[in-house]
């Protein structure tokens, strides 16, 4: 316990949270802007440049309103489910490993650390324990609010979450008995090489046609788990009165919006470590390094011919910008490519992680904005005869394959 | 070799009794159902860490494996035993156990 | 450190515990056995048996507690009512109980001599290796047996949960 790795943690423990809250504050405005071009309207466009000061405008709202308890709810409990699912859905990022091991020099001291808050050896099984220890976040919000929708939202929603525990664990199980461990750390290591020299050997490309079953089970999964749209009954508001956090108002409601898509962060993150190769580039080293540089000049481009185009008077002058900050981030990567290998580093695993965690983000807004929602009954029967079913199958098939090609 | 800030392996024991006998006090006392139920989780709870704390002191892994055994056995009792309490409750209308003595004498 | 995280979780756990019996309403109760149970898995985490704390938090606190609180809910029990039957059976168990507790320690603290200390990192062998291999080698015929109990125990439940077909 020497004073170089507390500092270190310290330091990661900041950039985390601090980049984690963020992500989730902008994480509303990306939903809103894409469900609404789904929707072909433009979104949040007024406050700030591109409702960019959207997230803002919405905390302030949030924080500054009524905070109203009312008077026949048991008060301990009402206080602490959100309490609960906040914390909880906060505590699952601390064993994702974001990158490899990176050997830093700073002011003379040696750091060699991994871009991990922590690696536990039971990785995959404590972020299942937070998942299942969630539910009463939503049980006790429904119960506490002494109110007959609030409990009937409760209860649907935590016996969905339950239900579809185990359809993501027995998910969760395939990519486990490939790589033979539960740590998240050696379950990216057992991602890296590539099959035939060009194909990336992650999870979803070993064994081949079951882990993208299981990919599927686990994204399905994972949507009940966190509520969101195809599964949102209990908690749609033109079904149970909004469910239960009914009785809720500003801070409280707002901390179970954060648990909801601190939630959503967490679960793409470890879709991403479990089954798309964690921060392992898509193509072989030495063009890897060149799609970021690439990807960030594209965007540039992209946003430069619709500044010189514009939709609407504004875009004359915000899009240009963009595409400036794009073009400089193209740069950046270019300068850790040849001048200074240090940013390369850290970087380019950052980049190819945040990127597939950002794609995966982006499939579960469309889905939101795209499918209608399930009837309970719907739901109940569609996890317990087809869910848990095809969860058992692919979960025995990868078994077979395990035993019968010894690694 | 033990640093000195360890702790005593009889706290652990003691710790573990005095929640076994709490478990027994809310057994025998308590009249809802459900909570005299909870009680027997309680216990079960309470022999689990003392099979881990056992499991520590031999450095041997068996202790957990009969814990995790135990768990399993508390998870199916408790599966069963809830199914009956529901179905008492809908026969009975009652939770409390004093009043659930048709069959006595 | 040890000290200072082994006393924080053990009065968590005792107070759960004794909130356990003392409340008269059952999902009070409830919380309160959760609450043990949080804390005996960051004792467990003390011990070295890491993935049997995982397991407590997702089989016990984590499905166990949540059908008791589904129970509970849709029972809709109230809170106990206090009668004055039983006073005499509580003012003479209560000896009991602390004389049975005191022979437990006695004998405790006569077996086991104070130097058996408990540090973190001092079993390593609690990890999912560790328990997965004996599992599946010398205790392969109690966790099949165990198998066999949890279909009997699910079969039991439908049965009983089933609305009678007249």
């Amino acid at each position: 316990m020497d004073l170089t790795y507390i500092i270190v943690t310290l330091v990661k423990l900041i950039i985390v949270f601090s980049v984690l809250m963020t992500t989730l504050a902008y994480l509303q405005w990306i939903e809103r802007k894409v469900i609404a071009h789904i929707q072909l309207r433009p979104g949040p466009y007024r406050v700030g440049p591109h409702g960019l000061l959207q997230p803002l405008a919405d905390v302030i709202k949030l924080i500054t309103k009524e905070g109203m308890i009312p008077s026949h709810v048991n008060k301990l409990i009402y206080i602490l489910a959100p309490f609960l699912a906040v914390t909880l859905a906060l505590v699952n990022i601390c064993v994702i490993p974001f990158g490899p091991e990176i050997h830093l020099d700073v002011l003379g001291h040696q750091i060699n650390t991994w871009l991990q808050m922590t690696d536990l050896r039971i990785g995959v099984v404590f972020v299942l324990a937070m998942s299942a220890v969630g539910v009463y976040g939503v049980a006790l919000a429904g119960w506490s609010s002494n109110n007959k929708y609030s409990l009937l939202g409760g209860l649907r929603s935590s016996a969905q979450m339950i239900s579809y525990e185990l359809p993501m664990a027995l998910a969760i199980a395939c990519p486990l008995l490939l790589a033979n461990t539960l740590s998240f750390r050696e379950i990216v290591e057992s991602q890296s090489g590539y099959f035939f020299g060009f194909i990336p050997r992650w999870m979803i490309f070993q064994a081949f046609p079951l882990q993208i079953i299981a990919f599927i089970v686990f994204i399905i999964a994972s949507f009940a788990e966190t509520n969101r749209i195809p599964f949102d009954l209990p908690e749609a508001e033109n079904e149970l009165v909004a469910g239960f956090h009914t009785e809720y108002s500003s801070m409280n409601f707002a901390s179970f919006f954060m648990a909801e898509y601190c939630n959503m962060v967490t679960v793409t993150c470890v879709s991403t470590v479990l089954f798309l190769g964690g921060w392992e580039p898509l193509f072989p080293a030495p063009w890897s390094d060149y799609a970021a540089p690439a990807i960030f000049g594209l965007a540039g481009l992209v946003s430069l011919w619709a500044g010189l185009n514009p939709a609407r008077p504004k875009d004359r002058f915000t899009f240009p910008v963009v595409a400036l900050a794009s073009f400089g981030l193209a740069a950046l990567f270019l300068a850790g490519e040849f001048v200074f290998p240090v940013i390369n580093v850290i970087a380019m695993p950052l980049f190819w992680f945040c990127g597939k965690t950002l794609a995966l983000l982006f499939v579960w807004i469309w889905v939101r904005g795209t499918l209608p929602r399930f009837r309970y009954d719907q739901l109940m029967k569609f996890a317990w005869t087809f869910m848990f079913p095809l969860g058992m199958v692919v979960m025995l098939a990868t078994a077979a394959v395990v035993a019968v090609f010894p690694r | 070799m033990a640093p000195s800030y360890a702790v005593p392996l009889n706290w652990y024991l003691i710790l573990s009794a005095i929640l076994f006998c709490l478990g027994i006090a809310g057994f025998l006392y308590r009249r809802n159902i459900i909570t005299v139920f909870m009680s027997i989780e309680l216990m079960l709870n309470a022999v689990n860490l003392s099979f881990i704390t056992f499991s520590y002191k031999w450095r041997a892994v068996d202790g957990n494996i009969f814990a995790f055994f135990v768990m399993v056995v508390a998870a199916a009792e408790a599966a069963v035993g809830l199914a009956i309490i529901l179905t008492v409750f809908k026969n009975r209308r009652t939770l409390e156990i004093d009043e659930i003595s048709s069959m006595k004498d | 450190m040890d000290i200072a995280l082994f006393i924080i979780f053990a009065v968590i756990a005792l107070l759960c515990g004794i909130n356990l019996v003392v409340q008269t309403h059952p999902i009070s109760s409830a919380l309160s056995l959760i609450g043990v149970m949080g804390a005996l898995a960051v004792l467990y985490l003390l011990l070295g048996a890491e993935f049997l704390a995982a397991a407590q938090m997702i089989v016990y606190a984590g499905a166990i507690m949540v059908l008791f609180i589904f129970v509970i809910m849709l029972l809709n029990a109230g809170a106990e009512r206090v009668t004055k039957t039983r006073q005499l059976v509580k003012i003479a168990g209560v000896p009991l109980i602390a004389v049975f507790l005191g022979i437990v320690a006695f004998v405790i603290q006569a077996q086991l001599p104070r130097s058996q200390l408990v540090w973190f990192g001092g079993f390593s062998g609690g990890g999912p290796r560790d328990i997965g291999i004996p599992l599946f080698t010398r205790y392969l015929l109690p966790f099949e047996v165990t198998s066999v109990l949890i279909l009997i125990a699910i079969i039991g439940a439908i049965v009983l949960g089933k609305k009678e077909m007249d």
